[in-house]
């Protein structure tokens, strides 16, 4: 079979199961226990990753860009870039990532191999919807955390460029952090928030909602034993990255190309 | 080499007073995967309220049989009926109606690895009914002590035993009180104490509810305690479909191979 067909046969099922899943979505408050679950398992249990890089993440762009804006005077800019890059590129993306790696691959190591041990077999046997029970919990879950989590990663990414500008960039905590909140100024008004952080969260939703898509429809898939479990969390993780630049790219340019 | 057709395939009719309506129904059914061809017009029925015992050698493809009768595979040609109803041909809709009336017993098992035991077994009505609670745990404790594992509630799957998954996987089937049964290797896994058990609890479920059954199994005390027919899996097709007595009694020397009783 050739890699084309291949492609879109994966590209063909994912888009069903996201319809399935939307179809569905009337049932949240009866599977409320079991997306409360997920939500711990695949977006809690990830925080202090996501903090973790979030900070160092924060600290690299305030210290590589500092040092050049020093260069031409500019360091006191450095709250804005921060800001600005944290809430706009780096937050929803370095999160995603993360999620991808985390919870996506547990996504597809675990459905996967409920269907090479006969287990989604014997929900079908049972005549119990694998979509109410196992796809819409993930799905609902990651949508709400990853845009979650992805204001802690700003936040801490913002807090973490502060600490480099003040020890090493010899740009004050005060200056640092009027010049970051004056950059995430609102835009169109909106409760006060800007769009900056509007237009993440709403990347960062979408990444969430692709990663469990990707994940569970490999885990579903996934045939031919643990060697099956094995492919279905590579393609998973490989695949939803791939599908969150492409799709970082193209809301960004709705977004600020209007 | 002997003669390999349907030709022994005897006695279709039922003898017994039982209702002689065929429950389940393959009509030269065959099926292959990739250029392996399983199943070759494979011809058998069985009546209500009967169990029939089909063995064979590993491999011929008796999970692939019992999986056509509840629709996880569809027949390349041919026709599975049940209750002169072409499974392959219903509705989704139609299947998860008729699949609430059948139970499945899983070779290996098949028990949701993150649902604990009794979790596991009350599935089916957590999902399908209106019963209130108390009323599931009754029923779930009830069939947990059916198969002599009245304290397991509480374990999971990753930490019972091979048999015990095997007992929990029937007492799962059992719980929606099923009118078609279809078990794969019941007594795999089990010590000959708690085989006979499960093998009365098949044998009274056929006696006094009129269940029809399908049990995979190669132990013969099995098919003696359980079956009314039996029929031999052989190259696809059915070898020969016949009463107990007269299978363990035959002098086909495919079966006397499969038996050793061929060399002295
Ligand atoms: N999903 C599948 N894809 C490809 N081949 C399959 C599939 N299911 C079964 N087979 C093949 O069909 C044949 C019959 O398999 P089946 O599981 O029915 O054997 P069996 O008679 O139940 O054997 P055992 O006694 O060992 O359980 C095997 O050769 C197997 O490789
Ligand atoms: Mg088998």
């Amino acid at each position: 079979m050739s890699i084309a067909a291949n492609f879109l046969r994966g590209l063909g099922y994912r888009v069903e199961l996201l319809i399935a899943t939307l179809l569905r979505l009337g049932s949240i408050v009866e599977r409320r226990v079991l997306i409360a679950n997920q939500m711990v398992s695949l977006g809690l249990h990830m925080t202090h990753v996501v903090l973790f890089v979030g900070l160092f993440m924060g600290m690299i762009v305030s210290l590589q860009t500092g040092i050049e804006l020093a260069r031409i005077g500019q360091q006191d800019q450095i709250g804005l870039i921060v800001a600005i890059s944290m809430a706009r590129e780096m937050g929803p993306f370095i999160t995603a990532t993360i999620l991808a790696a985390t919870s996506g691959s547990s996504i597809a190591a675990e459905l996967g191999t409920m269907s090479v041990s006969d287990e989604l077999a014997a929900l079908e046997v049972m005549s119990i919807d694998k979509f109410k029970l196992l796809v819409l919990p993930r799905v609902v879950s990651l949508a709400v955390m990853c845009p979650l989590l992805t204001i802690l990663c700003d936040t801490i990414g913002i807090v973490g460029g502060g600490l480099v500008a003040s020890t090493q960039l010899n740009v004050g905590w005060q200056l640092y952090s009027e010049t970051a909140i004056d950059a995430l100024r609102p835009v169109n008004g909106w409760f006060s928030l800007p769009f900056d952080i509007y237009s993440g969260l709403l990347k960062s939703f979408i990444f969430g909602i692709i990663i469990s898509v990707i994940s569970c429809s490999e885990g579903l898939r996934a045939r031919g034993g643990a060697l099956g479990v094995g492919m279905a969390t590579r393609s998973a993780v490989r695949d939803s990255i791939i599908y969150v630049i492409i799709a970082n790219y193209m809301i960004s340019q709705m977004l600020y190309e209007l | 080499m002997a003669p390999l057709n349907q030709a022994e395939t005897t006695d279709q009719s039922a003898p017994t007073g039982q209702g002689d309506e065929a429950v389940i129904c393959f009509d030269q059914v065959s099926k292959s995967f990739g250029d392996q061809q399983v199943l070759r017009d494979l011809s058998f029925d069985v009546t209500s309220g009967r169990t029939l015992a089909i063995m064979g050698p590993s491999g011929s493809g008796k999970s692939v049989t019992l999986r056509h009768i509840i629709g996880l595979m569809k027949p390349d040609s041919g026709r599975v009926l049940i209750e002169g109803q072409e499974v392959a041909a219903l509705s989704s809709k139609e299947i998860a109606k008729l699949r609430i009336r059948m139970g499945y017993v899983f070779q290996e098992g098949a028990l949701i690895n993150w649902l604990n035991v009794g979790e596991n077994v009350a599935l089916p009505l957590r999902e399908n009914s209106d019963l209130p609670d108390s009323e599931i745990s009754d029923r779930v404790q009830e069939k947990l002590e059916m198969v002599k594992v009245p304290d397991a509630w509480n374990k999971m799957p990753a930490e019972i035993s091979g048999g015990m998954k095997k007992r929990i996987g029937i007492a799962r089937a059992l719980i929606t009180e099923p009118e078609i049964i279809l078990y794969d290797e019941p007594n795999a896994g089990l010590d000959p104490e708690i085989a006979r058990a499960i093998n009365q609890i098949i044998r009274e479920l056929g006696e006094t509810l009129d269940v029809t059954s399908i049990v995979v199994e190669h132990r013969i005390e099995c098919i003696k305690a359980v079956a009314d027919e039996v029929l031999f899996l052989h190259e696809g097709g059915a070898l020969i479909q016949t009463d107990p007595a007269s299978f363990f009694a035959s002098e086909h020397p495919r079966l006397k191979r499969f038996f050793g009783t061929d060399t002295p």
